[in-house]
């Protein structure tokens, strides 16, 4: 097994080389450049050209890219054109707060999705099954964002329960440690609730067709053939089986779970790397944007490399002796 | 017809199926009989209800689903009356299945010694040491070499013919009295077909057992049966010993299907097609014989309207008269079949 998982890793290597220059290249080629503008309106083109000069923006592109790696592997990925910080640090803050919101949401979205999926396909047919079938439906039509701004609509806004902006409150912020952590997990409650209920759709439905192919399979009647009661052949037979390419998949959640929070951080003014990504690129700092992409490439490759992971450990057949 | 040694004892039992809101009988009214220590052969052609009469002996249909009616007489319990957790005492511990595809029958998550002992689980007290070494008993009785470490592994590490034995060493686990083989040698090529044969008929006699060894390979049923039940479209259309079976062939389809095996003596002729296709479920005629369409040539006045078994010799039986004075159109003279 570790040869599997050294070899799936060494994959990696190229894979992440080449995003970094594709994410390079493609912050260059957006129009605009970070300094028109944003000195003031009337800023002398003759200085913005001198800045540009100084910055190294009018090296080749290959010339930039080597420089950026280079500081790259010194921790250092220069400084925000918008905020005058280093992007390391004003990632590192947001970071948090993303990573923080995307686990609480995958927590959700499992405990939502996989009784709904295994309810669903052991009463296949039946009303329950219709219920969660109308839900996942609609729910998938619905854009994400509509969802959010409903959800905040009706939950923060009409009933009031929930915060509808920032990742803590002010009065919080000065407290004590509980005091910090109740205000921050208050927070993240309606839009990982949100998200949760967006996520689960896929694996409803994938978990529910699983448990239905599986209660058909052979391997089941072969079970009983033994004799073996029907709940234990749900308990030893089916759940296993089925929940096999749902494990597999949680790997690559990760990837919709960061392509969400972009929407949901928007939508709630959240302090993470998606609202920090939205406002880069309306402001051209490239810093940030490469940064950022590169970040979320080398999440979405590790999400990749954790469902092989973990397909490798639940299901003999893929291991390599 | 009921004797001491008779233990199965199947009567006027149909199987419906509910396609599109309806039931549609797929094997009507079987009457059969199986005893210790014998191997029963049901031959037929695919769609004939082969598998659907082991499933329901096995109980294995979905009530939502089917209709099922008449009697199962096993050892004295009528199987048909049990709900799901009566038949559990019977499926695996007194009633083995074998099935007909090795590989997706086995669970691919469970290791092989995992699969075995789940049967004892459920119908033994054995210790968890007693269940591993009989399954390492079992393992090597169903002619594995290395029963230690074939326990160890998966389904997919074992070849089709090993993942074929340890389906069998699944059904005589707990040393049921009937064994049903529903097609246990079609996934394996000649030379497994034959081991795996020669390990059926070894169990038998260890176990005094009885065999429903369904098939359509003739060749398997010459070898190994002692009775044999012919099924046509849902019925049985003649029974009686393999001798009986095999050297005076009564009813048409016994005769066709027999006629369309190659033998020594036609291997350079064109091999007899049976015309036509067993009619689908819905496209079952209600009364008549059901194989009249296949042999246009019999005039209708020797069929039945309503075709009864007759028996034409000790415990040979045939259904329908059309038998009598039966001819394939060839053997007039015309050489074309």
């Amino acid at each position: 097994m570790w040869k599997t998982i050294l070899r799936r890793f060494l994959i990696m290597i190229p894979e992440v080389i080449i995003l970094s220059i594709l994410v390079f290249l493609l912050a260059k080629a957006m129009p605009g450049d970070p300094f028109t503008g944003s000195i003031n309106p009337k800023a002398d083109p003759q200085q913005i050209h001198h800045l540009m000069k100084i910055n190294g923006l009018y090296d080749p592109w290959y010339q930039q890219y080597w420089n950026w790696v280079v500081h790259l592997f010194h921790g250092n990925l220069g400084n925000s054109y918008q905020y005058q910080e280093p992007v390391t640090r004003l990632i590192g803050g947001r970071a948090a707060n993303t990573l923080w919101l995307a686990f609480f949401t995958m927590i959700l979205t499992y405990a939502f999705a996989l009784p709904m999926g295994v309810f669903a396909g052991r009463h296949e047919g039946k009303l329950p099954d219709t219920i969660i079938r109308v839900y996942t439906y609609v729910t998938y039509c619905i854009p994400f964002f509509v969802i959010l701004v409903i959800g905040i609509w009706i939950f923060g806004y009409v009933f009031g329960w929930f915060p509808t902006t920032g990742s803590i409150s002010a009065e919080a912020s000065g407290g004590g440690w509980l005091q910090t952590i109740g205000s921050r997990f208050y927070h993240i409650l309606l839009p990982g609730i949100l998200g949760a209920l967006f996520g689960t759709v896929n694996i409803v439905q994938y978990l529910r067709s699983e448990v239905i192919d599986a209660k058909g399979s052979d391997y089941v009647r072969t079970a009983r053939s033994k004799g073996v009661p029907s709940k234990d052949i749900y308990r030893h037979h089916i759940f296993r089986n089925s929940l096999l390419p749902i494990a597999a998949f949680a790997g690559y959640s990760i990837t919709g779970l960061l392509n969400g929070s972009i929407f949901t951080e928007t939508v709630f003014s959240y302090p993470g790397m998606g609202l920090l990504f939205v406002n880069s690129i309306s402001y051209r700092d490239y810093t940030v944007i490469t940064a950022l992409v590169l970040i979320y490439g080398i999440l979405n490759l590790i999400g990749t490399l954790l469902s092989d992971i973990i397909l490798s450990i639940v299901d003999p057949r893929i291991r390599i002796e | 017809m009921e004797t001491a040694s008779n233990f199965l004892n199947i009567k006027d039992v149909s199987t419906a199926f509910k396609i599109n809101g309806q039931y549609y009988d797929a094997i009507s009214h079987i009457n059969l009989q199986v005893h210790h220590d014998e191997i029963l052969a049901i031959v037929g052609e695919s769609g004939c209800g082969k598998s659907t009469l082991a499933t329901t002996i096995m109980g294995l249909h979905d009530p939502a689903e089917t209709k099922i009616s008449g009697e199962i007489d096993f050892e004295g319990t009528d199987l048909l009356k049990l709900d799901d957790n009566g038949y559990n005492n019977f499926r695996g511990a007194k009633i083995g299945m074998i099935f007909q595809d090795p590989l997706s029958a086995l669970n691919p998550l469970k290791r092989v010694e995992d699969q075995i002992r789940e049967v004892m689980d459920y119908h033994t007290d054995l210790t968890t040491d007693e269940k591993h070494e009989h399954v390492l008993k079992l393992l090597d009785e169903v002619g594995i070499v290395n029963p230690k470490r074939t326990a160890h592994q998966f389904p997919h590490e074992l070849s089709g013919g090993m993942r074929q034995r340890v389906i069998i060493a699944i059904a005589i686990a707990c040393k049921p009295d009937l064994i049903i083989a529903d097609e246990p040698t079609t996934a394996l090529d000649v030379t497994i077909q034959a081991q795996i044969l020669d390990v059926l008929r070894d169990i038998q006699k260890e176990n005094h057992a009885g065999i429903i060894l369904i098939t359509h390979d003739l060749g398997v049923v010459a070898e190994t049966a002692d009775r044999v039940a012919v099924m046509y479209a849902g019925q049985i259309v003649e029974e009686g010993s393999a001798e009986q079976v095999f050297n005076t062939p009564e009813h048409p389809y016994t005769r066709s299907l027999l006629r369309s095996m190659p033998q020594r003596d036609n291997e350079n002729d064109d091999l007899y097609v049976i015309k036509g296709n067993v009619p689908s479920l819905q496209k079952m005629p209600s009364s008549g014989d059901r194989f009249a369409p296949r042999v246009p040539w019999v005039p209708a006045s020797a069929h039945e309207a309503n075709p009864v078994m007759h028996e034409v010799a000790p415990g040979h039986e045939v259904r329908c008269t059309c038998y009598k004075g039966f001819k394939f159109p060839d053997q007039k003279g015309s050489v074309t079949a």
